[in-house]
């Protein structure tokens, strides 16, 4: 079975919440629908207080190249644009919305019938992806729209879906797969058409057995797209890991995935493409999983985008008694949920809670210098030295021994012995390197 | 015994001849330095803290001796009569400056402002800052992890263990800005130390709405404007919710220290006033400053 070449490490992976299936998640009674919910420039709000909308109305514009459009998830009536504190308690501009029943917008076809014929052609597809906001749900919520049209001068050659999901815990991808198999291959081949590849691959760890049956059972209707059973090994996720485990080639330093003729959509994209292109659904909801041994329930929901946090917690059963730790997001890459009121997002994929003895920090030791960090890191980067060098704020050492490369896996504070919190330290520095790189002139 | 004579004596002749090659080379490759750098030098404190901008006690010496004028000079450490001594050596005039002290601005004590999470993180506010807004409800506060502590090479700040802030040794703080730059929420200013060391300043760097701001912490400047119209001299400014005081400005007549609902604007080093409610907090607060 195949995997990627250098590091990686086998956290257990506990998914627990695997056999749920995926149930709606009720309407709340407010939403606050961020205009932050995707990488880049945040989109501009085009509806004013006590404006009626509908579900799947556009309430935000992009603002830039890299951004993405916002519709509403709820209909009823525009309560204020203010600023709500995200999960990291840091402030973005949200619309918030009073709800009244649940009137959707006309456009969007709500039937359950699979539409399989693809209609639109490349430059329509990827338009129709951009007007629905859809983007990236891996984690890095990058818009979907700019990942389909490859700069020039590059060609890609083969698409990859990836439902590797190695973040323990997680598995609203798995149900995505195993409940709507045929949408994820429709969405995974109309991005083949938009790309203009005839070879796509969905890469599937050997931990979901059921899923890779199941969509092996396709393969005759979907002859183009190969079921790739991948090894267990975090963090095969990763874009970049992912493309060297599928078809063997490595995205070069500083490089895109489309060097390596890779384009790279997870499964949740995928199913969010097919609903935009073939629906005309614009991205509005999303697949979340509600785990953790000390959760009261175990969940997969489909919930508005704009739900609050708190909503969810308090829908499962209250916040469990011996949790410590909210997270969103796998244990791994996840962020810790510091203000419980903020409202979930487009790339919300989880809310785990942890006990206090899985949260628990360690004693610091010193280094032993064991290099099993080395070992351990997919990118064949030194994290002890990264992370010494943050430390000290050698930042021209720390870009010289390309920091800028980290992907924030943690396989490296995962492995230490020492129990030292490395990637902290080097997400510091990698922050601070990357803003001395953007400052520096173009050449 | 003609062994030790053969041996001091080659040893000698080979000792000599180096000595003439190595004053050959010396002389050869002479850098020519202004004795003045030395000079200068020798009048600095040596700290080498880099307050002046420059990298170095040398190299501050150096940049004065090429300059024309002191004007953009100053030496924060040694401050006004290092300064004299300087422009005495190079023949310069040098005009007072008013001599400069580190102030933290926020008084978000834990009583204040409720932790509303708790970091297990790494200690250093740096690291902190870049998770997360932090743990408590104002992103804008101190974070506690001393950042401004380990930057300060005159140990001049310390965490004071009951509020979690830190506090500034007027005595030891030479303005040299280590901290002002170490602190990645921006709370330290070098404010004029004022005459007998009394400032007026806003404790506080809450740019979010009244409202909000007060949720969060009690001490909070909430932007109602109440100082900045109480002021006759215009040092008052509000902008994003948040009131400064302009040190050229003010004239200390703490009168806009009475009108803050929130005890945000701190007075330091005054008498103490026994009458008001308030002047026991005035009061408390002044060693911390």
């Amino acid at each position: 079975m195949k995997t990627f070449s250098m590091g990686g490490v086998h956290p257990a992976d506990n998914k627990i919440s695997c056999d749920a299936a995926i149930e709606n998640f009720p309407i709340p009674q407010t939403a606050y629908i961020s205009m932050s919910q995707h990488l880049g420039a945040p989109a501009e709000p085009i509806v004013a207080v006590g404006d009626k909308v509908k579900v799947g109305q556009l309430i935000a514009n992009a603002s830039g190249f890299i951004s993405a459009p916002v519709h509403s998830s709820v209909s009823g009536t525009v309560k204020s644009i203010e600023t709500v504190k995200d999960i990291a308690g840091n402030p973005c501009k949200a619309v918030v919305i009073t709800v009244e029943g649940d009137e959707w917008s006309d456009t969007i076809d709500r039937s359950e019938d699979i539409v399989r014929e693809i209609k639109l052609d490349s430059k329509q597809i990827v338009e129709r992806i951009k007007e629905c906001g859809v983007v990236g749900l891996g984690g890095a919520t990058f818009p979907t729209c700019v990942k389909l049209s490859p700069p020039p001068g590059k060609k890609a050659e083969f698409l990859i879906i990836n439902g590797a999901e190695c973040e323990p815990y997680l598995t609203s991808d798995y149900r995505v797969l195993v409940e709507m198999p045929e949408q994820v291959l429709i969405g995974a081949s109309i991005m083949m058409k938009a790309l203009n590849v005839s070879k796509g691959f969905i890469g599937i760890e050997e931990n979901k057995p059921k899923a890779i049956e199941i969509l092996n059972g396709y393969a005759a209707q979907y002859p183009d797209i190969k079921v790739v059973p991948l090894k267990k090994k975090y963090p095969q996720g990763g874009e970049k890991q992912l493309i060297d485990a599928v078809v063997g080639r490595k995205v070069p330093s500083m490089g895109l995935p489309i060097d390596t003729g890779a384009v790279v959509q997870n499964v949740g994209t995928a199913l969010a493409v097919y609903e935009a292109v073939q629906k005309n659904k614009p991205l509005f909801e999303g697949i979340l999983t509600v785990t953790g041994e000390c959760s009261n329930q175990q969940k997969n929901f489909r919930h508005r985008v704009g739900t609050p946090i708190s909503a969810i917690i308090e829908a499962t059963g209250g916040m469990p008694e011996n949790a410590a730790k909210v997270i969103s997001g796998g244990p791994m890459m996840g962020k810790a949920v510091s203000n419980l009121d903020a409202p979930t997002l487009k790339g919300s994929s989880s809310v785990l809670f942890l006990t206090s003895e899985q949260t628990k920090r360690q004693e610091e030791y010193n280094c032993i210098r064991c290099a099993k960090c080395v070992n351990a890191c997919p990118m064949g980067l030194e994290p002890y030295l990264l992370s010494k060098l943050s430390r000290a704020q050698r930042w021209d050492d720390a870009e010289a021994n390309r920091i800028f490369d980290c992907i924030e896996c943690g396989c490296c504070s995962f492995t230490c012995p020492s129990y030292i919190p490395l990637l902290d330290s080097i997400r510091y520095g990698k922050g601070q390197v990357m803003k001395i790189m953007r400052s520096r002139p173009k050449k | 015994m003609s062994t030790i004579i053969i041996t001091v004596a080659s040893l000698s002749i080979l000792g000599l001849l180096l000595a003439v090659v190595l004053y050959a080379v010396a002389q050869k490759f002479k850098v020519e330095e202004d004795p003045r750098i030395d000079i200068v030098e020798s009048l600095m404190p040596g700290a080498n803290c880099g307050g002046c901008g420059q990298a170095g006690c040398r190299a501050f010496a150096e940049a004065c001796v090429k300059a024309s004028n002191l004007d953009s000079l100053y030496c924060p450490v040694g401050g006004n009569p290092v300064m004299q001594k300087v422009a005495g050596a190079l023949g310069f005039e040098v005009a007072e400056k008013a001599p400069m002290v580190a102030v933290v601005r926020c008084a978000g004590s834990c009583e204040k402002r409720p932790k509303t999470n708790t970091y297990d993180g790494i200690a250093s506010c740096a690291v902190m800052n870049s998770l997360y807004s932090g743990d408590t409800g104002c992103k804008y506060g101190c974070l506690g992890k001393g950042d401004c502590v380990s930057a300060c090479k005159f140990g001049a700040l310390s965490l004071d263990p009951q509020t979690g802030l830190p506090v500034v040794d007027e005595d030891k703080c030479t303005a040299c800005g280590a901290c002002v730059k170490a602190c990645p929420k921006g709370i330290i200013e070098l404010r004029k130390k004022g005459v007998k060391s009394r400032r007026i300043f806003v404790s506080c760097v809450n740019k979010d709405k009244g409202g909000v701001a007060r949720k969060a912490c009690s001490a909070a400047c909430i932007g109602c404007g109440k100082c900045a119209k109480v002021c006759q001299f215009d040092a008052i400014t509000v902008e994003n919710n948040l009131a400064y005081i302009d040190f050229e400005k003010c004239r200390l007549c703490t009168k806009c220290v009475a009108e803050c609902p929130t005890g945000a604007i701190h007075a330091v080093n005054f008498p103490p006033k026994p009458p008001k409610a308030e002047a026991p907090k005035v009061a408390a607060e002044t060693p911390a400053a």
